[in-house]
């Protein structure tokens, strides 16, 4: 196996994570970062070295990602309907009003220089439910725009809204709890 | 119809995320200006909502190694 092999061997676990962050099936993204694998070694001489291979392997993942959405977009559509009311009867009341109120995050760049905390975010998205989780991939992820998502998919914009704020509020919460929360409390020590 | 005024804070918020994926219609931007002068507590979420559509972009880069600064 020569050096160009190798390297993108020894990136095959970080792109089974993306994959599997995104299809939530383990043997979908195994096809996935397979696929991607074969492409780039098939072809060498594509990767110009201007990027990092990182860089460009993810490039290719993103392509094989979509293509299996696409074949597997009965199976994925199926399971589009997700009923996680759970969530706003932990923030509200049953007048609508705060439990506990959000906290102040302050800066943002304070928080957005520091690689733990995309670290933190990441976690976060991984932990999502499963098709909140494919469906904001998707859309901050892959960027794909609402009606590409509704079409790979076969759900409604109104559904595929619903699925995005829930999955947003979730993560707002989740980077509560493991970012900022901790952050305020170490502040405090 | 809901009169605008009577939005809560759930509601609220639920419109400023949807903000994030959809362009609001009139009355509902009123509703949520609203809401955020009389309200203490939304205006920190929608502080929180803005921090996360700047943050994506950058994790973005993070995780396909783009982002030298992070």
């Amino acid at each position: 196996m020569n050096d160009f092999a190798q390297a993108v061997q020894a990136l095959r676990p970080q792109l089974m994570r993306f994959a599997n962050a995104q299809l939530r099936n383990d043997a979908w993204a195994e096809d996935a970062v397979s696929d991607s694998l074969l492409a780039a070694l098939a072809k060498p001489q594509a990767f110009a070295g201007q990027s990092q291979l990182k860089t460009w392997l993810i490039g290719i993942l993103k392509h094989k990602l979509i293509d299996q959405i696409r074949r597997h977009s009965r199976e994925v559509s199926a399971t589009a309907h997700d009923d996680d009311e759970d969530l706003d009867g932990l923030l509200f009341d049953q007048t609508g009003h705060w439990r506990n109120a959000p906290a102040e995050w302050g800066d943002p760049e304070a928080a957005c220089g520091r690689r733990e905390f995309f670290e933190v975010l990441e976690l976060c998205v991984e932990k999502l439910p499963g098709v909140q989780g494919r469906v904001f991939m998707m859309r901050e992820w892959l960027e794909l725009d609402s009606l590409e998502i509704c079409k790979e998919l076969g759900i409604t914009t109104t559904n595929l809204w619903v699925l995005l704020h829930r999955a947003r509020l979730r993560l707002q919460t989740c980077l509560q709890e493991r970012w900022f929360g901790n952050a305020a409390a170490k502040a405090a020590a | 119809m809901k009169f605008f005024v009577f939005r809560n804070c759930r509601e609220v918020t639920e419109l400023v995320l949807a903000g994030e994926d959809r362009r609001l219609g009139r009355a509902e931007r009123l509703a949520v200006f609203l809401h955020l002068q009389i309200c203490a507590t939304c205006p920190k979420f929608t502080r929180q909502v803005a921090l996360m559509r700047r943050a994506l972009p950058r994790w973005r880069a993070y995780r396909e190694g783009r982002d030298e600064n992070a």
